[in-house]
Formats: structure tokens, sequence, C-alpha cells
């Protein structure tokens, strides 16, 4: 009996070599030459949601990078919102989820959307980082103080400070429709959120 | 002599648990100039016009580099998420007419782009923005780029296909090319081909 541990012992021990637990790759755009810091692999997920879908968006005003303030309810009957909180400017993955939304206005335009990016970050960081991104199409705000305030009201401020990578899809009404508090070391895939909008639509 | 054997059984599992695992977890080195691809299984492109432009009418699954129906391959390594490649494109596309257009260029340089972590459905959104008019296919989970070492993007890869279906990697650079026509005369000279 005891060599069959003993075989269960040495097949685990194979299958951790063979499927290690790796460092993941990002396909960092030569934009931010070596300038982005390595994070290495985080915690998934390290918060406790406050919000369900279903239930009403918490408002909020911050101050965007351009200057000027916007407020969640000045979307309220005109637009659906799409809010995208990236963890920290010059991170590996975040670095390379903004300039993606930045091609496909066309996408958000059609489902009569609206993307709010927000980070942790102050705005001269922000204005710094997101200028390697290109001419963003949407307004980048600033949740840096009080801290975090934002996150923390929807439950995705994580315990280091910085905010869980999530989407949050919020209907004309104010209504959160989609929460997806993504593995923070993972780009969100763009076709789940397109699916999102969809079903809003509809 | 039964400790013997079970401190046997558990080397050979660790030791065919090491040997199995070199190729899986080891990260690859950038393709270097004079050498080979490492062994990228690419998904087939799913729209017949890819298909035939590359030469593949007939195949299922994935495919690999050097079955390009092509003397020179250029790839390039790239997201819908990379400014740069953003950038970039119009420019890729203009190299791309510029071997069309050319009679002693066309049918033997053949270029695809691979989408670093990018889904289906994200290269063919930037394939749709930016008009880009040869295949662009997905690596998702990053296992491409992983084997090509983790290069930043846009990265630029050139292999030359022999006749006896040998390749040789004749160009590897990260970043934007100094101009079409700079660009298409140095893999033209490096390949060979005139």
């Amino acid at each position: 009996m005891k060599i069959f541990h003993y075989i269960v012992f040495s097949l685990t021990a194979a299958a951790l070599i063979i499927f290690p637990c790796g460092q993941m790759a990002y396909g960092l755009s030569d934009a931010y030459k070596n300038n982005v810091y390595q994070t290495g692999q985080l915690k998934p997920k390290d918060s406790v949601l406050k919000v369900k879908v279903g239930s009403k968006a918490p408002d909020f005003t911050l101050k965007a990078v351009s200057g000027e303030k916007v407020s969640l309810k000045q979307f309220r009957g005109k637009k659906n919102v799409v809010i995208s909180f990236v963890p920290a400017a010059w991170t590996p993955v975040c670095s390379d989820q903004w300039p993606g939304y930045n091609i496909v206005k066309d996408i958000f335009d059609q489902h009569d959307a609206i993307l709010l990016g927000i980070t942790v970050d102050n705005i001269p960081t922000l204005f710094s980082w997101t200028n390697q991104m290109g001419n963003l199409w949407f307004p980048v705000l600033s949740d840096f103080w009080p801290h975090g305030k934002v996150a923390a009201s929807y439950g995705v401020l994580r315990s280091d400070g910085t905010s869980e990578r999530a989407l949050i899809v919020i209907d004309k009404k104010g209504m959160i429709r989609y929460i997806d508090v993504h593995d923070i070391n993972k780009r969100p895939p763009f076709e789940d959120l397109v699916r999102e909008l969809e079903k809003i639509k509809k | 002599m039964k400790k013997m054997q079970k401190i046997l059984v558990l080397m050979v599992v660790i030791m065919t648990g090491l040997v199995f695992s070199v190729p899986a977890s080891a990260a690859g080195m950038p393709p270097a100039v004079g050498g080979q691809l490492p062994d990228m299984k690419i998904a087939m492109p799913r729209d017949s016009g890819d298909k035939a432009y590359l030469g593949l009418s007939f195949g299922f699954g994935s495919f690999r580099i050097p079955q390009i129906k092509a003397k020179v391959v250029i790839v390039e390594i790239f997201s819908m998420y990379c400014p740069y490649c953003q950038k970039e494109a119009p420019i890729v596309n203009q190299l791309y007419a510029g071997i069309e257009q050319n009679p002693a260029l066309k049918g033997k340089i053949k270029m695809i782009g691979i989408g670093a972590g990018n889904s289906l459905y994200e290269v063919e959104t930037f394939k749709k923005r930016y008009n880009v008019p040869f295949p662009l296919l997905p690596d998702g989970d990053y296992v491409i780029h992983r084997q090509l070492g983790e290069v930043r993007t846009p990265y630029f890869i050139g292999v030359k296909i022999n006749p006896d279906g040998s390749h040789q990697v004749i160009y590897s650079r990260l970043g934007a090319f100094d101009g079409v026509d700079q660009f298409l005369s140095t893999i033209i000279k490096l390949s060979g081909l005139q």
C-alpha cells in the first residue's frame, strides 16, 4: 500500500515540474520601452464586492486627466456606461488593455455606451502613462484622493491600495448589468464585454 | 530491498517529469538569424481567402510556418492592444501592397500576423479596424509568444523556406521598420530572392 502512496507522491511531484506556476507572458507593446514595472504574478483577486448585478451603481465624481470632472450620474438616461478599473499605471497587463479599447470606439458607439477608465493613480502619473497609448477617446479618471474611494465603494480596492482589474457595465437607468472582477494577471477578452453590451441592446 | 524499489520508482517518475517538462515550461529565446523557428503550431485560418493565400487549402487544425507556399514569409508578432502595432498597421499594409504589386515578388513573399495574447475576436477586430489584407491569426494563450521568447510588439521575423521544406530565419527584429522599400530590399537581399 505504501508503494501506492509513493507513486501518487511521485506523480504529483512530476506534474508540478511539468506544469509549473510560471510567470505570465505579456504581449507588451514596445511603446512603453522598458518603463513598465514587472509586478510578477499577483493574487488573482483581493477584495470583496460591495455591489451586485441588478443593484444601483454607486455614484461618483472624479477628475479626469483632461482636467474636467466626470460624474456617473451625468450619463443617466443618455448612455450606457462601462467602467474599466485597472490596478495601476505602468504595470504589465494594464498597459496592454486600454490601447485596445482605444481602437473600438465604434463598437461602444453602436451600443450607445461610454467607457470610463479609472485607476487609483494621481493625475500626473496617469497623464504620463496614457500619453504612451495615443489619444484616448474616453475619459481617464483618477481615484487617487481620498485614496481609492470609488474603488472601495464598489468593493474592488485591494489590500495593497491598488484596484482590481474589473469591468462594470451600467445601463442608462444607472443599474449594474454586468460585473467582471477579472484575474488581475490576465486581460479580459474583449468579446466578453461586447456580448454583455449586446444583451443591454436587446 | 523494498525501500530501494520505492526510491527507484520515485526517481524514475521524477526523471520522466523532468524530461517532458523542458518544452512545456522553458520560455524560448527570440529567433536568431541563421537559426530555425521553434515548432510553432498556428491555428488554421478560417477564411478561405487566407487559406488560399498561404497555400493551406486542404489543412485542418493547425499549421507550421514552413508549410506556407512561399519562398519567404514575413511574420509580424502584434497585438490589438499595442499602440505601436496600431500606428504601424497602415505601413505594414503598404508592405503587403508593395509585394503584391510587384510581379517578381507576388506569390514568393507572403505575410502573416500572430496576435500575442489576442483571441480570434480580437485579431479580427484589429483586422477590420485597419483593413489588414493578409492573414492575422490568434495566439490567445500566449503559447507562440512564449516560444518566441516573449518578444515585445511589434516584432518582425523573416523566414526563408527552401525547396526541400527546410527553413531558416533571415530577419528577427523588434519594432517599426524604416520605410517599406528599405525593409523590402533588406528582406530580398537577406533571402537571396533576387
